[in-house]
């Protein structure tokens, strides 16, 4: 830090803009083109104003309050309000700084940021809303910084600044003369204001956003130097593990063999604390051993009767009732029920922290930082500004980091050890004490006429979902601008009436979802509602096509909203030979999916001749994202819905037994590997068409659409119950 | 304490641990040795897959005396100074990692297996069983081949 604050830098900090992101609230789905014929369906609220739209709302207000800094040695550093967990978001960032500033792209760093409590709602990474929210703000501050830069060249060389152009960091007047950004840095922090117009460049400019680019910190990844919480050195802080109760929500009544316990070898400390004991040890594998021999009386949890049978009997006895008759009327009626599914990120839950009695300093993968930094004050008895947070790069996420338990564990210990601590959750406590996306249950009614779809109506019925972690207080804050008849749902009904819509012509269509209280650790896992909600409808579409004797292609694309939807299913049908003729057991299906201003559409093959054992074979996807920055980064957002939709809709689920998931580890909860994917993968991103959309999650709900079409195709069934592969085929570990 | 002599990534290091402390441990917690990463610890996630002798082991269920008068390598010994193992390299160009959390371990699982089989079949690929929670195999199918290629 002191040898980089010795350097002079140039630093840049824009003055928070007016609203006017509120007015981009866009009303692009009210003029679709509607197909001949087809019954237009009005818009819903998510087609008005989508979530991401108010995320950026609420965050409008500390925008444009990042930091941006040239070094004297030509560096330019970004700091980052957000938390990258593998999806690409600081390779797509330093692109932008690098065009703006004609930078070769090695020159920026991105680092994340600390906490920063003043950006209010402006430090949350979620809801694929990270690119879509920063992509004008990344650009004019760094639009900011180069005019800045050659305002100083401008001076120095008694030119107009408008006669300079730039290469490679390297300004160039006129005559030939260049100075390099970093022999200006110093000069340029000193220009209060400048004449040189700071927009940012035209897109049809660009010459870097847009082309594929390798991730910016891949080689430290394929070297080992990346450096993820665990790795981090913090002087002294020692390993920490927690022993857990044998239910969720379990409590600590009694530890009998503590002292046994502590003289164990390498045992430093064992600390009771709300969720567990936490033992510190001078190794991980000594933490380990030591809290499993602890012996432990414990409390009761607050769902120690439930089991899935009485979770799926919940959720079905809550969904609300179909409005539609179901007589009289052609019609496709479907139920579909969806398992609990574990975010299991690679990298377990995990912080490092060293709490003092005057101050506390904590390092974890967070994507909620203003909210950890608060809880974690208030549970050490500190005040806010004492407690510096860490962003801390991470080992994946899907959802799961915009909790902050392991910090919160790390700093209670810490605090009552009185010495720094590097926690880790095990794999098995991660998978049974973690978060989980929510079971849910699905009543799914369509009716049709003379070739035309009239009603199509959605029941979704949910074990509620946690968004205690800050999203739920953005949405509060945002109610006045929401659509009539969403201000006043709940955060859960605000979240799914502005994500779920359907992107066909269905005539009236209804989206409805009823949230089940119960007192587990839900979380929502990328994409949300969308993964089980739109991809049961894209069953429900497959089947209305049958019973219209239809193609399944063909009768998406006569139903779907806008020309552009249909491309990009047009795109994977074409790439993908859509219709070829394949052997016994296999079969094609295809998925459609639009959220957050992008669209996808995805075609797989099936090898399913053992119906048990089931092979994603091909897969082609297609999506519009509106205006792609890393195509390669997209590519593999894609790549990752494409296989967790493997996963969630074949295989990988979590059993509740008894008030605890069964599932401990990866050789139970059936997450991908290499020889359930496919060997044959294209993806399609659509050219550049307009503003970035959301594309983190995108991927999910049509993967799954097209899975579980292609399954009931190849082997003559109709799945209901994902994953469709559901057996206990393992001995559970010991409840703790 | 017992204390246990080997090598990791060419340089010959003691530790003083039990005998039955997982490799792992001995190398993250007592050598700062850190590119090898827990997922699991049972031997499940492969997340930790470093190489004893030149194979592939997962030093989470290998007990440190084990490797006593053995070369352990991990991730961070496989380049040779700033030259990347085509490995490696094959993992840049074909922009393979997402969260980056399993790709020592997927790395060091397909160098072993490069080093058993100079030619490769799909097959012989599904075989690593490493896990990838963001879902990459495609890119690292796609990686092994290439660097198979090259290394032919
Ligand atoms: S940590 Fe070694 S296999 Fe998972
Ligand atoms: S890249 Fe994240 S687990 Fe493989």
């Amino acid at each position: 830090m002191t040898s980089l604050g010795r350097r002079r830098l140039l630093t840049y900090l824009v003055a928070a803009p007016t609203l006017a992101v509120a007015t981009k609230i866009s009303l692009d789905a009210l003029a679709p083109a509607i197909a001949e014929g087809a019954v237009p369906t009005p818009p819903a609220p998510a087609d008005l104003v989508d979530l991401g739209d108010l995320l950026i709302l609420a965050g409008a207000p500390t925008a444009e309050m990042l930091v941006l800094r040239v070094q004297e040695d030509g560096v330019i550093e970004f700091r980052l309000p957000r938390e990258e967990v593998g999806q690409g978001l600081t390779t797509a960032v330093a692109m932008l700084v690098a065009e703006e500033l004609d930078v070769p792209l090695p020159r920026v760093r991105v680092r994340l940021d600390d906490a920063r409590p003043e950006l209010v709602f402006n430090q949350l990474t979620g809801s694929s809303n990270s690119i879509r929210s920063l992509y004008d703000p990344v650009r004019r501050t760094a639009a900011a910084a180069r005019a800045r830069l050659l305002a100083a060249a401008a001076e120095r060389w008694g030119v107009i600044a408008g006669s300079l152009i730039v290469r490679e960091g390297l300004v160039i007047a006129p005559d030939g003369r260049t100075a390099s950004y970093g022999s200006l840095a110093a000069a340029a922090a000193s220009f209060s204001r400048t004449t040189v117009p700071i927009a940012p460049k035209k897109e049809s400019e660009h010459t870097l956003v847009g082309t594929p680019a390798t991730r910016i910190d891949a080689r430290a990844m394929v070297t080992g130097r990346q450096e993820y919480t665990l790795d981090l050195d913090v002087p002294g802080a020692k390993p920490c593990m927690v022993r857990r109760p044998p239910t969720i929500n379990g409590t600590v009544k009694l530890v009998n063999n503590e002292s046994a316990v502590r003289a164990m070898p390498g045992v430093l400390d064992v600390v009771i604390i709300g969720s567990g004991i936490a033992v510190v040890a001078e190794t991980f594998g000594q933490a380990r051993d030591a809290k499993e021999a602890l012996d432990v009386t414990w409390g009761a949890g607050t769902v120690d009767a439930l089991s899935d049978a009485d979770i799926k009997a919940k959720l079905k006895a809550a969904n609300a009732p179909l409005a539609v008759p179901g007589v009289l009327v052609k019609r496709v009626d479907a139920e579909f029920d969806f398992a609990f599914a574990s975010h299991a990120p690679l990298e377990t839950n995990s912080a490092v922290a060293d709490v003092r009695p005057d101050r506390a300093e904590i390092w974890s993968g967070l994507k909620s930082p203003i909210v950890a930094q608060a809880a974690i004050a208030k549970a050490v008895g500190l005040p806010v500004d004492k407690v510096t947070v860490h962003v801390v790069q991470s080992g994946g996420s899907f959802g799961r980091r915009l909790f902050f338990d392991a910090a919160l564990e790390a700093a209670v210990v810490s605090k009552k050890s009185g010495r720094p601590v590097r926690l880790m959750w095990s794999r098995i406590d991660d998978m049974r004490h973690g978060r989980m996306r929510p079971a849910t249950h699905h009543k799914i009614r369509a009716t049709y006429a003379l070739g035309q779809v009239l009603t199509f109506e959605h029941r979704v019925a949910a074990v509620e979902t946690d968004f205690r972690h800050g999203l739920g207080d953005m949405l509060t804050a945002t109610a006045a601008s929401l659509p009539t008849g969403v201000g006043n749902a709940s955060f859960a009904q605000t979240l799914f009436l502005t994500t779920v819509k359907s992107p066909y012509n269905f005539g009236l269509t209804t989206q409805v979802l009823t949230e089940v209280p119960l007192k587990m650790h839900t979380g929502s896992w990328r994409s949300v509602y969308s993964g089980n909600t739109r991809g049961a409808e894209e069953i429900v579409v497959d089947e209305l096509a049958a019973q219209l004797g239809k193609d399944p292609v063909a009768f998406r694309r006569a139903f779907l909203k806008t020309a552009r939807q249909r491309e990009v299913l047009d795109k994977v049908t074409h790439e993908g030979n859509w219709g070829r003729s394949l052997p016994e057991g296999w079969a094609q299906g295809v998925g459609f999916h639009e959220e957050y201003k992008s669209c996808t559409a995805c075609l797989v093959e099936i090898d399913a001749r053992d119906p048990k054992k089931p092979r994603v074979t091909r897969a082609v996807i297609a999506a519009d994202v509106g205006r792609p920055i890393n195509p390669s980064g997209l590519e593999a957002q894609l790549l990752g819905g494409l296989t967790d939709a493997i996963s969630t809709t074949l295989r990988a689920g979590l059993h509740i037994d008894k008030g605890l998931p069964m599932e401990g580890s990866y050789s139970q909860f059936h997450y991908a590997r290499q020889k359930d994917s496919p060997k044959d993968v294209k993806i399609f991103v659509m050219p550049a068409s307009d503003e970035p959309g959301g594309a983190g999650e995108l991927g999910v709900p049509a993967a799954v659409g097209a899975i579980a079409n292609a399954y009931a195709r190849a082997t003559g069934t109709k799945p209901r119950s994902f994953p469709v592969n559901f057996d206990i085929d393992f001995d559970p570990f010991p409840r703790t | 304490m017992p204390s246990h002599t080997f090598i990791v990534n060419g340089k010959t290091v003691t530790v003083n641990a039990p005998d039955d402390l997982p490799l792992l441990w001995a190398l993250r917690d007592l050598l700062g040795v850190r590119g090898p990463k827990y997922g699991c610890g049972i031997d499940v996630c492969k997340a930790c897959t470093s190489h004893l002798d030149g194979e592939a082991i997962r030093p989470c269920v290998v007990p440190v005396s084990e490797a006593t008068g053995r070369e352990v390598t991990t991730i961070e010994g496989l380049a040779d100074g700033d030259e990347l193992h085509p490995v490696q390299q094959a993992w840049l160009e074909q922009d393979v990692a997402q969260c980056g959390y399993c790709q020592p371990g997927q790395i060091m699982a397909a160098v072993a297996l490069l080093k058993r089989k100079k030619s490769l079949t799909d097959a012989d690929i599904d075989e690593i069983a490493n896990v990838c929670r963001c879902g990459t195999y495609f890119r690292i199918r796609e990686a092994i081949k290439s660097a198979a290629a090259k290394m032919a």
